[in-house]
């Protein structure tokens, strides 16, 4: 089973954050607007610096190539960007999990720019499971979602959690986290700390 | 054919019309008479002063003083360059990044046209190198400020788009790609153009310029022909570089986008 560690990660607004994620369990996240929440799933999937470390498997992430450790601890952001016009061209996998989300199985024919931003939101999710990562860090992920569309994201959430995925999860939903937790955590004072 | 010298009066027949458009730009408050007059002024106190500069340097064949003038020619045209950029990189790379590829692009280029195909002995004699030189940096010039100034513009429009991929796992390579290429296609596509229309809608510059001063056309377009492909290479390979070097530059060694290495002017 494999563990992600952070250790003494410091952002530019937290300081020494320390904590485990196991695959199969989900940590959940909270914290005021401007916490720094977003800045330390960035900075765990290493998209802007930061200091301390993190390791997966014991293994130092600078060990290993950015893209290949961003292949396996996949940062989810709120808000999805496309790079190419059609749906399909951001799947490599033929049939990706349409019918869980509650989308229909020909949006891989669509273009992005018909789609929705719940769509778009829902979607995204299917997009950064493509590559099997090993964790998952997400970002208010149904934030844009209508009540029944973010039970079935928590249920196929479950699922992944289920087959091994392991998920650190940035909610303002205290029903959500209670819900889908572990582990909750709370930004407060600059660092995180236990609920 | 005889050379048919322009007296000053000839030159204040042509520069009436350029006050002339000056007016017309004032009268109809399109504010561009300024920049028009000052940009006039320059061009005839710059090519002045560089019509009694050669004078003296084509004279002689000394090496370090012609080194000495065409580092001055590249220090302008970098300087030029980094003026032009919208986003440019903080620090020595503003001025670095364009400098280096165009001293790579034309200087290179240009040494191989004298050493090898117009065999001039020495290869720096001033009356070859020299104004060969400054058609391939002024052009280059354009090139690498158009290029640079889209792959900084575009990666900072795409910056979402970038880092989707960068998060899906992409190789910092493949999230930049096709703003290196249209970054790079931007670039070249003045000097393609040029290629494309020579001959038939324009008469290129230097052309017009031998023709006039006595030339026979025949000799005239080999030569334009001979510039227009080393435009061509100076222009693609100054580009080349510029991007590759800029676009590396917004990138870190963890593949992480850098926006913060840019800075608007």
């Amino acid at each position: 089973m494999s563990t992600l560690s952070i250790q003494n990660l410091s952002t530019r607004n937290l300081s020494d954050v320390t904590f485990d994620v196991h695959q199969g369990e989900c940590v959940c996240i909270h914290g005021e607007s401007g916490s720094g929440k977003t800045l330390l799933l960035r900075a765990i999937a290493d998209l802007d610096p930061s200091e301390g470390s993190v390791l997966l498997d014991r293994q130092e992430r600078n060990t290993i190539s950015a893209h290949d450790w961003r292949r396996q601890v996949t940062f989810l952001p709120a808000e999805s960007h496309w790079w190419h016009e059609s749906v399909s061209a951001h799947f490599t996998s033929k049939v990706p999990q349409f019918k869980d989300l509650d989308l229909n199985p020909e949006i891989i024919d669509w273009q992005i720019n018909r789609l929705s931003t719940g769509e778009r939101q829902r979607l995204s999710l299917l997009r950064a499971l493509d590559h099997q990562p090993t964790f998952l860090l997400m970002d208010e992920t149904t934030a844009n979602l209508d009540e029944e569309n973010t039970l079935r994201v928590e249920k196929f959430i479950r699922q992944k959690l289920e087959q091994g995925l392991g998920i650190i999860w940035v909610s303002h939903s205290q029903q959500q986290r209670l819900r889908m937790a572990d582990h909750a955590w709370k930004i407060h004072d600059n660092t995180l700390i236990e609920e | 054919m005889e050379l048919i010298s322009l007296s000053p009066f000839d030159l204040s027949l042509a520069a009436i019309l350029v006050v002339l458009l000056g007016a017309l730009s004032w009268s109809l408050q399109l504010g561009i008479e300024k920049t028009l007059f000052i940009a006039a002024i320059r061009s005839v106190i710059q090519l002045t002063l560089l019509g009694m500069v050669l004078q003296q340097v084509f004279s002689q064949t000394s090496l370090p003083l012609i080194g000495l003038i065409t580092l001055v020619m590249l220090v302008v045209a970098g300087y030029e360059v980094m003026a032009r950029q919208t986003r440019r990189f903080s620090g020595w790379w503003g001025m670095g990044i364009g400098t280096s590829s165009m001293f790579i692009s034309s200087f290179s280029i240009g040494i191989l046209a004298v050493t090898t195909i117009v065999n001039v002995d020495p290869w720096y004699t001033p009356q070859y190198f020299i104004p060969l030189l400054g058609m391939l940096l002024g052009n280059t010039m354009n090139g690498i400020a158009i290029s640079l100034n889209n792959l900084t513009r575009i990666t900072y429009d795409q910056r979402g788009q970038i880092e989707a991929r960068l998060m899906q796992g992409h190789h910092w390579h493949q999230a930049i790609l096709p703003v290196r290429r249209e970054a790079l296609k931007s670039g070249l596509i003045p000097i393609i153009n040029s290629m494309t229309t020579a001959g038939i809608v324009s008469l290129p510059g230097m052309m017009t310029g031998q023709i006039l001063a006595g030339s026979p056309p025949a000799e005239a377009a080999n030569y334009q022909i001979l510039i227009l492909f080393l435009i061509a290479a100076g222009t693609g390979l100054g580009s080349l570089t510029a991007v590759w070097f800029g676009s590396a530059r917004l990138f870190d060694d963890r593949q992480r986008l850098r926006l913060e290495r840019l800075r608007k002017t």
